[in-house]
């Protein structure tokens, strides 16, 4: 009951509302020419099953419609099934425990920050499916193919245009800690947040394993405002919705759906991402081991990488596609910037680290 | 049918029932979990802090949610005045609603990140079971004797700590021990508002099962706080028995009276609207937030655009899974309370412990037991009938403390006089026990569909079908862009508040008279 509510709405930030910017040059430039076509089932056999089931986590099973894969079903007379399992970590957790009997036949939505967990506990059957053509190899982090990347996203921190009107909004990391940007800064707590791990992430890439703890203290000098999860530091505490700080921890596709929810709507994006911020998170999929069907949900993974999914992507997830022949929606090509080199982090040195850094960094920022 | 088979067969379900959903799945997680550094755990300076915090801030909670409810208690026993069932609904109210829900609108009155937030949560969460549990007992209780002891010159505070507070310990203490049971294992609102500066057990279960996925730092803490929480049951059944025996109880009609001098009335409103003033604030935040932009948030749960799931979809699907899951749980509740009233008291008063277990369990504990142990001998995992089970689980707890007392108060003879002139024991049990026990049902049922309405634990952990429900569908919305998404979750959760304040109403009226512990 109660006590545990909570349990989601923190855990389902994490992918909630992903977003992403990137590549609009890309996109237009190959959309004239798709390498692929939607699968067509050529390895159709008699043993197809009648479902096939997804485990994910709560954020991309909430936008699954009866749309999202009726064209598979209509091409493979394969029903798919989504179960939702809570917030990434808990559905890798879930899908780690359930290795011998899985529930489900595919997992969607690992990102690469547990990526080397669920690896490390061998719950993927490898597929190399033939659309990775399209898909860019910066993506591709899994070179023996146990895992398929299907999207990305970028965290940014996100500004408040009307709040820089005289004054310049900051350009990096860095500048966060100086005293023309004291107090206007709202973060997520990495022990708590999707995007506020991945602004952890960030900072650590950025100034190393022995500048960040110096950073963050300068941060917290600086009146850094910390909150438990996205919903409030966006809705709350974000000026541009009511708060006082200026510049919250959000998502580069943040400023583009501000102009796609608007009401009344509006013609300049509200709000903007600060690109040299932007710390890269990618989600993948792959054929769970004790599937009984690694065929048929071989299939469904090209699907998956198909522009007919893809395309889906965007404005559904406020992620954006793997596959680059897809177009994006005009308002993700206007309103975001293109993250010109997206921080990242290596999975493994993640996985390693991960736990002890959220300690420290707990110890740190709040004291405990 | 013997009275032995009969008994058998009347103990079966609640026995499989919380064998089969409960202990199993438990014992299945926590073995497979705890291992090496079990020890390392339990004495790590981290946990030890942990520990503490839970402790203390469980204790002061407990105090506290005490000294707001007592006042409202007094008077709710003493007077009879226009509302009064209403505000005794609305109090309840928060209980049952999910606590992202509150911590979010706990947060906009700026409470985040402080001790006094989670505090000023508790509180809120809790008033309605002090209020309900002693209230209960306090507005039936026959003035007769305190009237004697003034007329023998006792003064008024002599009078009450003489006469009523002897009798209403047990039910304070009762009460006490269950407030403490849910801010012990608190866990939404010290996520949401202590931003992890502070962390319960249960926070902790959580951040190790779900963030660092360490499952046996996970399986030992679950194992430390279902320690705690079976001394805490253990405790409450002491006080909560002590509390049925010999207590001739009045109708609240007869004891109840309108407030007659001014000073009466004075006081009778001055704490009415002191307490409603204290509960209201956040839910005041909540309705304004859904008319943030005028009635854009309403409109969007008529035509939610892009949703895959409609908020029309998610409160039938609630509906639903609250009305299976209350079924589920009378049947399952009354046949425990049955057995319960009948068996002998050590066997009896465990059983019953059990059974209040799934309260005090960490939902991710349930939730991954589940998935670990449910897979045979059919695959419940993920069946739709899981989610009314799960709620069940919680549910049937509040079923068993609403009939017990009633089948307790049954005499034996009138079982025995219906044997003796030839009633089978399924007779007896069915026009004795149940014509009597009716009603007390029907308010334990009302309590478990309106626990289901609310229920965002175990499920939410579990791999289910994609049936979304209210308080899962509102936190969905929580993390979607857009404001409209905002509002609408805001508005859906004005729509779970009313729902739930209908429910109990109606509970009420069916109560009046009744002899229920909560």
């Amino acid at each position: 009951m109660r006590t545990t509510a909570l349990i989601l709405a923190v855990g389902m930030l994490l992918a909630a509302c992903g977003d992403t910017t990137d590549q609009g040059t890309t996109t237009t430039i190959e959309a004239a020419a798709p390498t692929s076509e939607p699968t067509t089932p050529t390895t159709v056999g008699t043993d197809l099953p009648e479902t096939l089931t997804i485990i994910s986590h709560d954020s991309f099973a909430g936008g699954v419609t009866e749309e999202t894969f009726a064209a598979f079903t209509a091409d493979t007379g394969i029903e798919v099934e989504v179960l939702p399992a809570g917030d990434a970590g808990s559905m890798t957790n879930q899908a780690i425990l359930t290795k011998d009997n899985p529930v489900a036949d595919v997992l969607f939505g690992v990102d690469d920050s547990f990526l080397s967990r669920a690896l490390g506990e061998d719950i993927f059957e490898p597929y190399e499916s033939s659309l990775l053509t399209d898909v860019p190899d910066r993506l591709e982090l899994d070179p023996e193919f146990r895992v398929t990347p299907i999207d990305f996203g970028d965290v940014c921190i996100n500004y408040d245009v009307a709040a820089y009107t005289d004054t310049v909004p900051p350009l990096n990391i860095e500048q966060l800690a100086q005293p023309e940007y004291a107090s206007d800064l709202v973060v997520e707590s990495p022990a708590t947040s999707s995007p506020g791990l991945a602004f952890l992430f960030a900072t650590i890439a950025t100034f190393g394993e022995d500048g960040w703890q110096e950073y963050w203290t300068t941060l917290v000098d600086n009146g850094v405002n910390i909150v438990s999860d996205w919903d409030t530091a966006y809705y709350q505490e974000f000026s541009h919705w009511g708060g006082d700080d200026p510049l919250v921890v959000s998502y580069a596709s943040s400023p583009p759906a501000e102009v796609i929810f608007a009401d009344p709507p509006v013609d300049e994006a509200p709000t903007g991402v600060v690109d040299e911020t932007c710390y890269r998170q990618i989600e993948f999929a792959g054929i769970l081991s004790g599937s009984d069907h690694p065929d048929a949900a071989g299939l469904l993974i090209d699907f998956m990488l198909s522009p007919s999914f893809q395309e889906l992507i965007p404005l559904t997830w406020f992620v954006f596609p793997a596959n680059e022949t897809v177009d994006l929606p005009q308002e993700f090509i206007d309103y975001t910037l293109v993250p010109a080199s997206p921080i990242s982090l290596d999975p493994a040195l993640v996985e390693e680290n991960r736990e002890r850094w959220i300690e420290e960094w707990s110890e740190l920022v709040l004291g405990s | 049918m013997s009275t032995r088979a009969g008994r058998v067969a009347l103990a079966i379900v609640p026995v499989g029932f919380i064998g089969y959903l409960f202990v199993y799945p438990v014992a299945r997680i926590l073995m497979m979990s705890v291992g090496e550094g079990f020890g390392d755990v339990l004495t790590s300076a981290s946990t030890r802090s942990v520990v503490w915090f839970t402790l203390w801030q469980a204790a002061v909670s407990t105090l506290l949610t005490f000294v707001v409810a007592m006042p409202l208690t007094a008077v709710l026993s003493h007077f009879s005045f226009p509302g009064r069932s209403l505000i005794r609904a609305m109090v309840t109210v928060p209980f049952v609603l999910p606590t992202v829900v509150v911590g979010s609108a706990f947060v906009a009155l700026g409470l985040s990140n402080s001790i006094w937030g989670i505090l000023a949560a508790h509180v809120f969460f809790n008033v309605a079971v002090v209020v309900r549990t002693v209230g209960g007992v306090w507005s039936r209780l026959d003035r007769g004797v305190v009237e004697a002891a003034r007329s023998l010159g006792a003064s008024p505070l002599t009078a009450f700590v003489r006469t009523t507070l002897p009798i209403l310990g047990p039910s304070i203490a009762a009460a006490l021990s269950i407030v403490f049971l849910f801010t012990f294992t608190s866990f939404g609102v010290v996520l949401i508002l202590g931003g992890l500066t502070y962390r319960t057990i249960e926070v902790q279960i959580y951040q190790e099962a779900t963030t660092f996925l360490d499952l046996g730092a996970a399986g030992a803490l679950a194992i430390l706080q279902l320690v705690g929480v079976v001394g805490i049951l253990w405790a409450y059944g002491r006080y909560q028995r002590t509390r049925s025996v010999g207590l001739e109880l009045a109708a609240e009609a007869r004891v109840l009276r309108p407030a007659r001098s001014d000073t009466e009335r004075a006081i009778l409103w001055s704490v009415v609207f002191g307490t409603l003033g204290l509960l209201a604030a956040p839910l005041v935040v909540l309705v304004g937030r859904s008319f943030r932009g005028g009635l854009a948030g309403w409109e969007f749960l008529v035509d939610p655009g892009r949703l895959a799931i409609t908020p029309g979809e998610a409160i039938t699907n609630s509906l639903f899974f609250a009305v299976v899951g209350a079924l589920i749980a009378t049947v399952v509740g009354m046949a425990a309370a049955s057995l319960i009233s009948r068996g002998s008291t050590v066997v009896a008063s465990s059983f019953d412990t059990v059974l209040m277990l799934p309260l005090g369990t960490s939902a991710v504990t349930i939730g991954f037991g589940f998935l670990v142990a449910l897979d045979e001998p059919v695959d419940l995992r993920g069946s739709v009938l899981l989610v009314p089970l799960a709620h069940a689980l919680v549910a049937v707890p509040f079923v068993v403390r609403a009939t017990l007392p009633t089948l307790r108060a049954i005499r034996a003879d009138l079982r025995e006089a219906a044997a003796v002139l030839g009633a089978s024991p399924r007779q007896v049990f069915r026009h004795v026990d149940l014509a009597i026990v009716a009603r007390a049902a029907m308010v334990g049922a009302g309590f478990a569909a309106a626990v289901s309405l609310g229920e965002f634990g175990a499920t939410s952990f579990i791999v289910r079908p994609n049936s979304v429900t209210i308080p899962t569908l509102i936190f969905r919305l929580l993390g979607r862009p857009g404001a409209v998404t905002f509002t609408g979750a805001m508005a859906l959760s004005v729509i779970l508040m009313l729902l739930t304040t209908a429910l109990i109403l109606s509970i009420d009226r069916l109560r009046a008279g009744e002899l229920g512990e909560f």
